[in-house]
């Protein structure tokens, strides 16, 4: 399958919307409705992510090592740990519990 | 150009926001190549997309559901983009003129970082520094890492063998993490998230992100659940201080006045 279509069309989009925040006038930026919508789409976005990523596999929702994997994230991330050691430990959770045979 | 003491903090600022940031383009190379993507398609994202949270939108929906996902890979990015755009508009005075090149390199780099670095700083001058210096220290950084971590996930088999899917949902948490400070957001994420778990089963790759975009909508457009901020110069728009992109900077918060490391 090719990928490259999808790439460069979500590449093209992410660049026109940056380059068309350089032309549009300010006022936008009064309308809090405008900006209170986008900034709820990422965090829904990002929310669902986190959902399909956890839980999805396939078309099947599975409960398997990612669910504590993501818990233990969470609560380093609520400790503020930086980005990289808790997606590292996320990883090493996972492959803990996996290897140990208490979770797929 | 002599640079004023405002201007070394900010520069200072940038380089360290953007080495931090840097560091985990090694995360997004190997879920890349994990997903399916080859190194160049993964380069190709770092170089030319250029923005963390649409990055891992791409590669998690195709990793679910391949080229057929690629609609709601493609949607599910741009939506994420949409905020750069705002960061556009709010930059844009700072970058000001110049020739063509120089607005479409800054609309380039133009992501959280470079725009909370930017508003962060007082004196015009440093606000400009603070915007290039972050923003080109994150772009360097962010595309070496991606392909020292796209080589690394190539020589890695079976994802699950190394938690890499455990990695991928993680990275997500972390790119919400920061922007769940009011209830509305809190709200707004919780019912997005048991939105597309239901929908996992019965739709297509990509469609239960995609829906989560409504409950956005609905909660954006009445303005459910809206508490007053307290405010601040930031208290309006989008709020680039609590934007992980293309990653999250977790100590990172100029509205605190935390912003030098």
């Amino acid at each position: 399958m090719n990928l490259w279509p999808i790439i460069i069309i979500a590449s093209v989009l992410a660049f026109a919307l940056k380059y068309t925040g350089y032309l549009v006038p300010q006022r936008f930026l009064e309308k809090p409705r405008f900006t209170r919508v986008t900034n709820l789409l990422t965090v829904a976005m990002l929310a669902a992510l986190v959902a399909v990523q956890t839980l999805g596999a396939g078309q099947d929702v599975v409960l398997d090592a990612r669910v504590p994997a993501v818990l233990v994230a969470a609560g380093l991330f609520a400790l503020r740990v930086p980005f990289i050691i808790v997606v590292a430990a996320a990883g090493i959770v996972a492959v803990v519990l996996r290897q140990l045979g208490w979770m797929a | 150009m002599a640079l004023t003491v405002a201007d070394k903090r900010a520069l200072r600022t940038g380089i360290s926001v953007g080495i931090a940031v840097a560091a985990y383009g090694v995360s997004f190379g190997a879920l890349s190549v994990a997903a399916g993507l080859d190194i160049w398609q993964t380069c190709f994202l770092s170089l030319v997309l250029f923005s963390g949270g649409s990055q891992f939108a791409v590669i998690g929906i195709l990793a679910s559901g391949g080229a057929a996902a690629g609609v709601p890979a493609i949607v599910s990015s741009t939506f994420l983009g949409l905020r750069n755009g705002i960061y556009s508009m709010r930059v844009a005075p700072i970058v000001g003129g110049g020739p063509w090149w120089r607005r479409i390199a800054a609309a380039q780099i133009t992501i959280d970082e470079s725009t909370a670095v930017a508003i962060a700083q007082e004196e015009p001058s440093a606000q400009k520094v603070g915007f290039w210096a972050t923003g080109i220290a994150i772009y360097i950084g962010w595309n070496v890492a991606t392909f020292a971590g796209a080589l690394l996930g190539n020589l890695i088999g079976d994802v699950s063998q190394f938690g890499l899917d455990a990695v991928a949902a993680a990275a997500f948490v972390g790119l919400l993490w920061p922007r769940l400070k009011q209830l509305q957001a809190s709200v707004v994420a919780m019912v997005s998230a048991v939105l597309a778990a239901v929908l996992i089963p019965v739709s297509a790759p990509g469609v239960p992100v995609l829906a989560a975009a409504v409950v956005a909508l609905v909660f954006g457009l009445t303005n459910w659940l809206h508490r007053e901020p307290p405010s601040g110069p930031y208290s309006h728009g989008v709020q680039p201080d609590d934007s992980p992109d293309p990653g999250d900077t977790p100590s990172f918060h100029p509205e605190h006045g935390e912003g030098t490391r």
